[in-house]
């Protein structure tokens, strides 16, 4: 145990340890890129929402990300929310996995997405838009809409290709609730993203032009297999930004606008992440000392 | 009553939610408790790199500031696994020998973009193109060849 809790700080405060990876701005669009073999990513997001009929919100989620193979990232979320003049409360997990299909780079590259859900309805992550999710679904308090705990299948088919600096990124999903009575949902997220300059300078600089990732999100609900179409559904269009920083820290930010009456009016989301190079080598070095 | 049923039923499925990052672990530990002998890596990848790729030129070929970009980018994306001399390490070869020094630059340019995703090596295309041709630029200059001794890769590679 000792040795456990050493390598857990010697991995917080080792400068060594730290990669300063090319991360993508996308906070809701996956792209083709998995997480480095043996790297953990730890990242931290929070959305700010307007809500009509009802109180803002803060949202938020700790995400560890682990890079298992180089065709396989693991993830695992927390996830809780405040709302104004209400309360704070825990409102679930997430535990995601991404595999990539086929070997070496295409026009267009697949990732399997596959991810397990329990949370109840006071979530209010946005993290992606299902069915008919709309705005009034979190209009109602804290109290009555954590009493309903929901099991989901989320499915995912990461869609992605990098031209000339440029990626785009589509992801179709659909969503199951585990309930018998539900139907399938669907829904999109669209993404294309560049970084301000291709070339990088010779210098180590955190203002470098190349640090910075600019571009945009489109996403949104599809329905479901009882009424599918843009029916009595939200999407939102969102600019994102990252910074990737030298000492290994990623800060990400994206006002999303709501494009219809349904939508929230305002979702600011930010977050900030870190990643620790050679994690599930060093854990293992402790087993293998032994 | 049923407040705590459900406190405790998040606790349980939390709990069995964690083996993944177990499952995880294992895999990255059993790769550590038996790591391949430096003579393990093969160079094969190289061969299977298309001809039209192969015969790619370097745009920054003999650039020497390309070269110091690629010692950088090298540092921050490369060196944890080829080492911080490219000499190799235990998860990836050594890129000092004569299969990369002497395979083209378009070759090494493929490699890097497609990576070795089944060896663990993770595909590099969400650098542009001219950091990864900086890249190529650098490790070609780590032991640098005059471009006669450039020939096909696939004809290095030992059977």
């Amino acid at each position: 145990m000792k040795k456990l809790i050493s390598a857990m700080v010697a991995l917080l405060i080792c400068g060594a340890c730290i990669s300063r990876a090319q991360e993508s701005p996308y906070i809701v669009t996956y792209d083709h890129y998995l997480e480095e073999p043996g790297n953990l990513e730890l990242e931290y997001f929070s959305t700010f929402g307007t809500q009509r009929s009802g109180k803002v919100f803060v949202a938020d989620w700790m995400e560890f990300e682990y890079g298992a193979k180089a065709w396989w990232t693991t993830e695992f979320y927390l996830a809780g929310q405040s709302t104004f003049a209400d309360s704070t409360v825990f409102t679930g997990f997430r535990w995601e996995n991404r595999f990539r299909l086929l070997q070496h780079e295409h026009f267009i590259n697949p990732v399997f997405y596959m991810e397990y859900e329990q949370i109840n309805d006071a979530d209010k992550l946005i993290k992606e838009i299902e069915g008919h999710d709309v705005e009034s679904d979190h209009a109602e308090p804290n109290a009555v809409m954590r009493r309903d705990l929901n099991h989901e299948l989320e499915l995912k088919l990461l869609l992605s290709k990098t031209f000339n600096g440029w990626n785009f990124a589509v992801n179709p999903l659909a969503t199951k609730n585990l309930s018998p009575s539900e139907p399938w949902e669907f829904g999109y997220a669209i993404g294309a993203s560049r970084p301000l300059s291709l070339n990088a300078s010779a210098e180590s600089c955190n203002f470098c032009r190349e640090n910075f990732i600019g571009g945009v999100e489109l996403y949104g609900g599809l329905g479901d297999t009882e009424s599918f179409g843009l029916h009595e559904t939200s999407h939102y269009l969102a600019p994102v930004a990252a910074w990737n920083l030298l000492s290994g820290w990623t800060v990400r930010i994206s006002p999303g606008f709501g494009l219809n009456d349904n939508s929230h009016q305002l979702l600011l989301r930010w977050g900030l992440s870190y990643e620790f190079t050679g994690f599930g080598e060093r854990i293992s070095s402790l087993w293998e000392k032994r | 009553m049923r407040k705590i049923a459900r406190i405790h039923r998040t606790a349980i499925i939390l709990f069995a939610g964690m083996p993944f990052f177990a499952v995880a672990l294992a895999i990255a530990q059993s790769t550590a408790e038996h790591p391949p002998a430096a003579d393990h890596f093969d160079y094969s990848e190289l061969a299977k790199s298309p001809v039209k790729a192969r015969a790619r030129k370097n745009p920054k070929e003999g650039n020497a500031e390309a070269a110091l970009i690629g010692r950088k980018l090298f540092a921050q994306h490369c060196a944890e696994c080829h080492g911080a001399a490219a000499e190799g390490g235990k998860k990836a070869p050594s890129l000092l020998a004569d299969e990369v020094q002497q395979a083209t630059p378009g070759a090494l340019f493929w490699l890097l973009t497609n990576g070795v995703v089944r060896r663990g090596m993770p595909v590099w295309s969400k650098l542009p193109e001219p950091q990864r041709w900086a890249i190529v630029t650098y490790v070609k200059s780590l032991r640098p060849l005059p471009p006669a001794q450039h020939v096909e890769s696939d004809n290095l590679v030992k059977q």
